[in-house]
């Protein structure tokens, strides 16, 4: 299941970050006003993401488990930081759309959550492609929902007028509602698809996480349970004391 | 004899009333104030409503069919909601905005959330203001034939003189059917009669409004401008027929006046501290959103629970 191609695959289709893990929805809501910004967006986080992957792999075996998070933010910042002044240095009118939402790539959650779903408990080649699938599911995302907002809001795509002259912008849709209607109206003709998938007998059921376990029905296995351990750890440590 | 042996299971006494029936005497209640709109503003609108109606009926019955549902377009619940859409569209708006408004009012506010008692808002504000975002130069353009220039209530806030017999009359710009207050009335008091709606929401909403607007009004005490308030804009239309939902309304007594109460401030300060000079719709539709926590603090105590000291 590490294989590059079942990676982007699953960066892609299965796990797309926004319609089926439905994280780092405030970029997705915020920046979709056109397919350009979403484009922009989707692969600047790409980026981010990769790089991040590859050097959370890199240093998994470096890293104490007690800090993760920090050391984690710390890489992730770093790349967000050179990406921020590339971007303002050679495409500038990229950087001014998007604004605060560069240095927010930080907390995105999908970046975080790969690191610490995937990055860091596999090896580095697998990481790189699980960070290129994800950013690319996450771009292909964002300019689906750009595309139709700005479809609908301005009469355009890509800033290419295609709606003919009687077309009358629905302006609502390039504003902050609008973001919602299409994330909601693209999520459900994703399910469609996908439950018209499972009909002819494919198991697209299972949202699968780094750990290979599926996430829905995870209780205390794949990455819920070393945080159990680590608590029964504790109490263990403290019923010592306290003998 | 036999009838009384009978045996059935509660409950014992129904009302005759129906969905179906309750729904009907609303259409018939919104009559008048159509019949004045197309009287005042001409065949355009009723060309508007016939559209909009037709747009919100075949969006209900197509969707009920490839979702493969009952189909409930017999409830005339779907007639109700694009007669209310029509009377707040303003006349020169021309016809595709009626049957956008109806396909967005029932499809995404009303079928998306499970149909007829599951709407979290009034579908027929929810389009409004949708068009109204949307489409904004369009749905504020009062212009037509009959009249030309701002609302009253435009009128009002920059400071003009209104005339107050025309607007309880109708004779002004406005919307299609919330010109006039007294086709509105007859309106409501069908409603009344036929015990549809009670006073407690229209009543408490429309004193609460008459109250702020004589407090931050700005004027104090002034009679002719506190009844161009009330009589002005879709504040009547807006009490008796869209207040009082009954899927959007809270169903305790309390809630009911709290419900009133919130629409009659929100209104005031979106009609006196607001940028635009109506706030009717969002009041109502923020009012809709509310409901659910207005009903959990008014919630009655179940008999013989509580009590002097539980």
């Amino acid at each position: 299941m590490n294989s590059a191609k079942e990676r982007l695959v699953n960066g892609i289709v299965k796990e797309n970050p926004t319609f089926v893990l439905m994280l780092g929805m405030c970029p997705t809501l915020a920046v979709t006003t056109s397919a350009v910004n979403g484009l922009g967006m989707g692969l600047t986080t790409m980026v981010v993401l990769a790089l991040s992957n590859v050097f959370i792999s890199l240093l998994r075996n470096i890293i104490p488990d007690k800090v993760r998070i920090p050391a984690f933010i710390v890489i992730i910042a770093s790349f967000v930081t050179m990406v921020e002044l590339l971007l303002q240095g050679f495409i500038p009118f990229l950087y001014d759309a998007l604004g605060i939402y560069i240095p927010l790539i930080v907390v995105n959650c999908i970046i975080l959550g790969r690191a610490e779903a995937y990055a860091y408990k596999n090896p580095v080649i697998p990481s790189l492609f699980d960070g290129i699938g994800m950013g690319l599911g996450f771009s292909v995302a964002l300019t689906c929902i750009g595309a139709v907002r700005e479809l609908l809001g301005a009469g355009e795509i890509f800033g290419m007028h295609v709606m003919p002259e009687s077309f009358v912008p629905v302006s609502i849709f390039i504003m902050a509602p609008g973001a919602f209607f299409v994330l909601a109206l693209l999520t459900a003709v994703q399910n469609k698809v996908k439950i018209a998938g499972e009909r002819k007998g494919k198991d697209m059921s299972k949202i699968q996480s780094g750990c290979g376990s599926d996430c829905m029905n995870c209780a205390d296995t794949g990455c819920a349970k070393r945080l159990i351990d680590e608590s029964k750890e504790k109490a263990g440590e403290e019923e010592k004391k306290n003998d | 004899m036999s009838e009384l042996m009978k045996v059935s299971s509660n409950p014992h006494v129904r009302s005759k009333s129906t969905t179906s029936s309750i729904m009907l005497t609303v259409v018939i209640a919104l009559l008048p104030a159509a019949g004045f709109g197309i009287y005042n503003f001409g065949p355009k609108a009723l060309l508007l409503i016939l559209v909009t109606v037709a747009s919100t009926v075949a969006t209900e019955f197509l969707f009920e069919k490839i979702c493969k549902k009952k189909v409930t377009i017999g409830d005339y619940s779907a007639v109700v909601t694009g007669l209310l859409l029509a009377l707040n569209l303003p006349v020169s708006a021309p016809w595709w905005i009626g049957a956008v408004g109806g396909v967005f009012a029932i499809l995404v506010v009303k079928m998306l959330f499970g149909g007829l008692g599951q709407n979290f808002m009034n579908p027929a504000l929810g389009a409004r203001c949708f068009l109204l975002i949307s489409f904004t130069s369009i749905m504020t353009n009062f212009d037509c034939d009959a009249y030309t220039g701002a609302t009253p209530l435009a009128a009002l806030k920059s400071g003009e003189s209104v005339n107050i017999l025309d607007m309880v009359i109708g004779r002004t710009a406005g919307t299609i059917g919330e010109t006039s207050m007294i086709a509105i009335v007859i309106g409501a008091c069908i409603l009344i009669l036929f015990g549809i709606i009670d006073l407690r929401i229209p009543g408490t909403y429309i004193v609460t409004l008459a109250v702020f607007v004589s407090l931050f009004g700005g004027r104090g005490f002034n009679w002719p401008y506190i009844s161009a308030h009330l009589s002005g804009g879709g504040l009547m239309l807006g009490a008796f027929f869209m207040a009082t939902d009954y899927v959007t309304r809270p169903i305790t007594k309390r809630g009911q006046y709290v419900f009133g109460f919130l629409l009659g401030v929100l209104t005031g300060i979106f009609r006196i501290f607001g940028p635009s000079a109506e706030g009717v719709s969002y009041a109502i539709i923020i009012g809709n959103l509310l409901v659910p926590l207005i009903e959990k603090v008014t919630l009655p105590k179940a008999f013989g629970k509580g009590g002097e000291k539980a």
